[in-house]
């Protein structure tokens, strides 16, 4: 599926996000830690609300500020000759991250798009801000984009504006954007939600196309755990604020090792199943985010929750290769793990 | 998705994606004109607004401070006693209603596009800053904007006039100053609402400056509000100003503009009614006119409304 990976190219450590509001906290993001490799796709999965929107825009420096704030953490990125903290750059210098290093492509491509400019004018406005085109090598550039995300009648398409595309081109004009500056990493914040089926299925294909042509990487963020088998190598699994699994994707189907993976994988129908069966519902609700989380996020919900998941939080530990769960309880033996 | 694909704008039936000569534009605006008749009219009405404001001095028939007291109160022509050397009558000093009219149109139409541009001018910046912007800079705008807003308008303006004296320059400084909080306004309700759209959010996340999601991103969505507000305000503007030259307070009473024949009419109402009923009828359809041409610019301004408009 993908070439072996060669070397990391994103390192976030510990990224905290909270937002002041006048509730009181929520605590949006809580020690988040990951890694990217150069070229891999990293899917993130995880229901509404559970950070992981948040998580990447924090990255770069895109939350609101106030109310929001990024309270702890690091976010390392390497570009082949330096290494930067993203989190610790100044405005201008993450402007010059955002669009040329790391491109993202949003949710709604109807909201997403200026509908009083031309597409073409939209797709080469981080050419001209970013690589110094001039108006016309961004013309001939934008053209070839277009015509890369698989646009049709490219050369005409320059001068439409929005509303003459339909959701799924839409989409691959945002994709046409964010690719526009060759970035080394391609964030796609569930990109397919708002499209139908058979567009999804395009979308899909067409980042895994242009993944393998560029060597950009993918953080694919997702809720639909169906996409995830397509397209990912790895899988992030997050829940509450925090990562509660990571594992090789083949390796988090067939052995999900947290109560909440193995819940999410139970909630997935199946097509080719002997014996008809309900899909299993994750009992309860997401956590209340205005709580500091001092135990398990996930306790409330977890048939397997034991005294130790009330009282602190667990860690990400290894228990295979490349793969880590942050879970007191090993539930292929049916018994609490030791952690330290 | 080869054929079908290819953009046929519906109004016009044309290709979109034709190339877009100046040919082409002229048909497509022609025929998103004829849909809209009254935008027709009303673009009618503001061309001879701005034909007899220019060529004023060609198509008066007489000069319109020469008196000719032989002349007086005469009727327009089909009114008995009237003639065709005075098609709309004479006023009280003998001089031409017709001329009088034609020239007035240059002190209206003057102070409604300069004042509307120093008040859009002044009112855009500080509606597009203090949105922007936000945070206790806006709270201060804000509050500025709505105190300047609930002065009781015409006594504010009325005051002004009187203090500065009566000439066009002040005349339009004062439109212009005192409407400019109502585009500020607008703009800055606008700014809000675009600054949390999804392209704006798009743009910042493709690395744009911030004056480049200013002028780029957010003014070109501002255009389509504010002309509609700016041509409203150009007709309240040449409304506010015949007011103000009836009350005597606009410009000198030897300019002839249309506030001060309402003035001079006023008297003869009784005995010589047109003298005030043709610049009252001026002063209504430039402003009818200018707020028909508002409607028509907002849709034809907005590519979305354009296509979907009956």
């Amino acid at each position: 599926m993908s070439t072996q990976p060669t070397s990391t190219i994103l390192d976030v450590r510990n990224l905290t996000t909270r937002f002041n509001t006048l509730d009181g906290i929520v605590h949006a993001v809580n020690g988040v830690s990951f890694t990217l490799d150069e070229g891999e796709t990293l899917a993130v999965v995880g229901e509404s609300g559970c950070g992981k929107s948040v998580t990447m825009l924090s990255i770069l420096q895109m939350i609101p500020q106030p109310p929001g704030k990024i309270t702890d953490g690091q976010a390392l990125f390497f570009d082949g000759l330096a290494t930067r903290d993203l989190l610790a750059l100044s405005k201008s210098d993450i402007r010059h991250v955002r669009g040329r290093e790391i491109g993202i492509i949003f949710q709604d491509p109807l909201t997403s798009l200026n509908p009083v400019l031309t597409i073409g004018l939209q797709i080469s406005e981080s050419l001209v801000e970013h690589m110094g085109l001039s108006e016309n090598q961004a013309h001939k550039r934008t053209v070839e984009l277009l015509d890369m995300v698989g646009m049709p009648d490219a050369q005409k398409r320059y001068n439409n504006y929005p509303h003459q595309f339909s959701g799924g081109m839409r989409q691959r004009v945002m994709i046409a954007i964010a690719i526009a500056c060759l970035p080394k990493i391609l964030i796609a914040d569930e990109p397919t939600t708002a499209l139908d089926v058979t567009v999804q299925a395009q979308i899909v294909d067409l980042v895994s196309k242009l993944r393998d042509e560029l060597g950009v990487a993918v953080i694919w963020i997702t809720h639909d755990l169906g996409v995830v088998a397509g397209i990912a190598d790895r899988v992030m699994v997050m829940y509450g604020g925090q990562v509660v699994e990571r594992a090789l994707v083949d390796e988090l189907y067939e052995h999900p090792q947290h109560p909440y993976t193995n819940g999410l994988l139970g909630a997935l129908p199946k097509l080719y199943e002997s014996e008809s069966r309900r899909l299993v519902s994750i009992e309860g609700t997401p956590p209340d985010l205005y709580i500091e989380p001092k135990h398990c996020q996930f306790a409330y919900r977890c048939t397997f929750a034991f005294e130790r998941c009330w009282e602190e939080i667990p860690q990400l530990f290894e228990v295979g290769k490349r793969h880590k769960v942050a879970c007191f309880y090993d539930i292929e033996n049916g018994r609490p793990r030791h952690v330290p | 998705m080869s054929q079908t694909s290819l953009p046929v704008d519906q109004v016009s039936g044309l290709l979109i994606d034709e190339e877009q000569t100046l040919r082409h534009r002229l048909t497509y605006f022609g025929r998103l004109l004829w849909r809209d008749k009254s935008g027709m009219l009303g673009l009618l009405l503001f061309f001879i607004l701005i034909f007899s404001a220019i060529f004023a001095p060609w198509i008066a028939p007489h000069d319109p401070l020469e008196q000719n007291l032989r002349f007086n109160k005469k009727p327009p022509a089909w009114a008995a006693g009237g003639s065709w050397d005075y098609p709309l009558g004479t006023d009280n000093l003998g001089r031409d209603t017709l001329s009088r009219i034609i020239y007035g149109s240059r002190v209206s139409l003057t102070v409604g596009i300069f004042g509307v541009l120093i008040a859009s001018g002044i009112g855009m910046l500080i509606g597009l800053i203090s949105g922007y912007i936000g945070g206790r800079l806006d709270n201060a705008v804000t509050a500025l904007i709505n105190l300047i807003l609930s002065l009781p308008y015409l006594l504010f303006v009325v005051v002004i006039a009187a203090i500065l004296g009566r000439s066009l320059l002040n005349v339009i400084l004062i439109f212009g100053i005192t409407d400019s909080p109502i585009f500020a306004r607008t703009t800055r309700g606008e700014v809000l609402r675009i600054r949390e759209s999804g392209y704006v959010e798009s743009a910042i996340s493709i690395g744009a400056s911030r004056r480049r999601i200013i002028f780029d991103h957010i003014l070109p969505n501002l255009l389509g509000p504010l002309i509609t507000v700016a041509t409203f305000e150009m007709s309240a503007m040449i409304f506010y100003e015949a007011g103000l030259g009836f009350l005597g307070l606009s410009v000198p009473p030897s300019v002839p503009s249309w506030g001060n024949m309402l003035s001079n009419g006023r008297q003869y109402l009784t005995s010589a009614p047109w003298i005030c009923t043709f610049p009252g009828l001026a002063i209504m359809f430039a402003s009818l006119g200018m707020n028909l041409v508002g409607d028509w610019l907002r849709d034809v301004l907005d590519p979305r409304l354009r296509r979907v408009k009956k």
